[in-house]
């Protein structure tokens, strides 16, 4: 990671969030990054509001459950602790503009934002003729980013991740990426992923870095890992009203800690066992035999 | 008997009622979630529900939902794949009804979730999420809001999911669910269709910055049924959604 990078993260929207890796980022005091990502819940504040953001490309910036992101308001509106540039989209045009640097493409074209104001004058979106000769439609410049940052069930030393449940923007991004930083709940021996390649989201090779960082999305969920810690997000949601508040969240829950261990820890072991899901619902086995 | 409920359960009830069996339906954050879940338990049991996260249901979440990304939205799923995927189902017009909701609404039903100087000073809202793309694309799109005036406005101040306009490919407001009443907006206007027990047409007109269409004998919308309210309360069991008291007899 470095300085300046566009980093695309929280690309499976409101689940998996490598909030290890933001929290990371934060405490190597990283600056003038641009975030790329569809919805962010409170990772994208909480990196705005510690000051690494320069940029933001992005449909949506808060709390799910909460709604404003307020460190995304004081540098928004009030350029604290610093100036942002906000390029606004819709998912649908953060997923286009993805989906085309993943095909290696220019642009894609599509029929979504006409009539709005996030297509008017935007850097990225422009009116196009279909060449066929139907009606004219609305172009999406596509976005690389330097690195994309996921959070997965599993994957293997080689970076072959699986991941299930929502999938986001995860693979577009993945495929869009220059880097790719894989988090995992566990590092498998390959034969687990390679007994079910359908499962396999991003293939080894656009791996650059893989990390077993269990726990390492909370508190957003993990399907058949973790269920979702709610109340971080309520508590961070009143704290961050102020400056003050969040300095002090971000004291207490960032820079005071090494690592994500130290997180856990913090948070108690009987919390993080209420989260963590003991059920089993397996999946029925896929036959791969030749 | 006197039915207690909130106001929050009758706009998820109303939400709900929206949804014709067999539909396809565009189910947004919040209110939404539960009135797919409500509507696939009761009047729709053949919707199908597309969340744009990837997911996509033909049954009601298993237990409580924050989020469509929780795991209770997840088990049990037909399918779970990308963004790009369902939205594609949308762009292609495979979509029947969309939600969204909104901070400002002006007679056309645009709607603004990006930023606002109404109070005087800038403000930033969280943005468009993927209720531009609904806006756009859905058959038609139901907008659930909070009916105060300040919302309520001739011109909003940015156009972040477009209502109607000239030219438009398909779709459009066709409802408005508020705090105060249910609203047609199909027409290019909006047009009170029944306003919620005990609130009357000079409260929705004061609450309402542009001129609207009330008949004076509008009728007041159906309130939740004993199993409309049994299905709310067991999704929502601590009214995290649906809290706050309106009590009706």
């Amino acid at each position: 990671m470095h300085d300046g990078d566009a980093i695309a993260l929280g690309l499976a929207l409101e689940s998996g969030i490598p909030f290890a890796a933001v929290h990371e980022i934060i405490r190597q005091q990283r600056r003038d990054l641009t975030l790329i990502g569809p919805i962010s819940d409170m990772a994208f504040d909480q990196l705005i509001a510690a000051g690494t953001v320069a940029k933001v490309v992005a449909a949506w910036v808060g709390n799910v459950a909460g709604g404003s992101g307020y460190g995304f308001r004081r540098a928004y509106e009030q350029g604290v602790p610093r100036r942002i540039v906000m390029e606004d989209h819709s998912n649908f045009t953060v997923g286009l503009a993805l989906k085309a640097a993943a095909m290696g493409l220019p642009y894609l074209p599509t029929f979504t934002g006409i009539g709005g104001d996030i297509v008017r004058g935007h850097p990225r979106i422009r009116p196009v003729d279909d060449p066929f000769g139907g009606p004219s439609l609305l172009a999406v410049a596509a976005v690389k980013p330097d690195v994309a940052i996921i959070h997965v069930q599993r994957a293997d030393v080689q970076g072959n991740a699986h991941l299930w449940g929502n999938l986001g923007l995860t693979v577009e991004a993945v495929y869009a990426a220059r880097r790719t930083i894989v988090s995992c709940e566990e590092i498998v021996p390959e034969e687990v992923i390679r007994s079910d390649p359908n499962r396999t989201v991003i293939p080894g090779f656009l791996t650059t870095t893989v990390v077993e960082e269990p726990g390492g999305a909370l508190p957003s969920s993990v399907q058949g890992y973790w269920r979702r810690d709610f109340e971080p997000f309520l508590r961070y949601h009143q704290v961050s009203r102020t400056l003050d508040g969040f300095q002090a969240w971000l004291r207490e829950w960032v820079l005071d800690l090494p690592d994500r261990q130290a997180y856990l820890r913090q948070m108690g072991p009987a919390a993080a066992e209420k989260l963590r899901v003991h059920d089993r619902r397996l999946a029925a086995a896929a036959n791969f035999a030749p | 008997m006197i039915a207690t409920y909130t106001r929050r359960e009758l706009m998820v009830v109303a939400a709900a009622r929206e949804i014709r069996d067999g539909e396809v339906v565009f189910v947004g954050m919040r209110l939404p979630l539960l009135g797919f879940g409500l509507a696939k338990a009761t009047h729709a049991p053949n919707a199908v529900g597309l969340f744009e996260n990837g997911v996509i249901r033909d049954r009601p979440a298993e237990a409580f939902i924050y989020t469509m990304g929780d795991p209770p939205n997840i088990a049990g799923a037909v399918a779970c794949l990308g963004l790009n995927d369902v939205m594609s189902l949308l762009q292609q017009g495979r979509v029947d009804v969309g939600f969204i909701g909104g901070a400002e609404i002006d007679p056309l039903g645009n709607l603004n979730t990006t930023r606002t100087s109404a109070s005087g000073s800038l403000v930033r809202l969280p943005g468009s999420g993927g209720g531009g793309d609904i806006a756009s694309l859905a058959g038609r799109t139901v907008l659930i809001m909070e009916h105060e005036p300040r919302r309520f406005r001739e011109h909003v101040d940015y156009i972040t999911s477009p209502g109607h306009f000239p030219g438009r490919r398909r779709g459009g407001p066709a409802t408005l669910i508020t705090t105060l009443g249910v609203f047609d907006l199909s027409g290019g206007g909006v047009r009170a269709v029944t306003l919620h027990p005990g609130v009357t047409p000079e409260q929705v007109r004061q609450a309402t910055g542009f001129p609207l269409a009330i008949d004076e004998t509008i009728s007041a919308t159906a309130p939740p049924s004993t199993d409309e309210l049994a299905y709310i309360r067991k999704a929502d069991p601590e009214g995290f959604w649906t809290g706050d008291t309106m009590k009706a007899g």
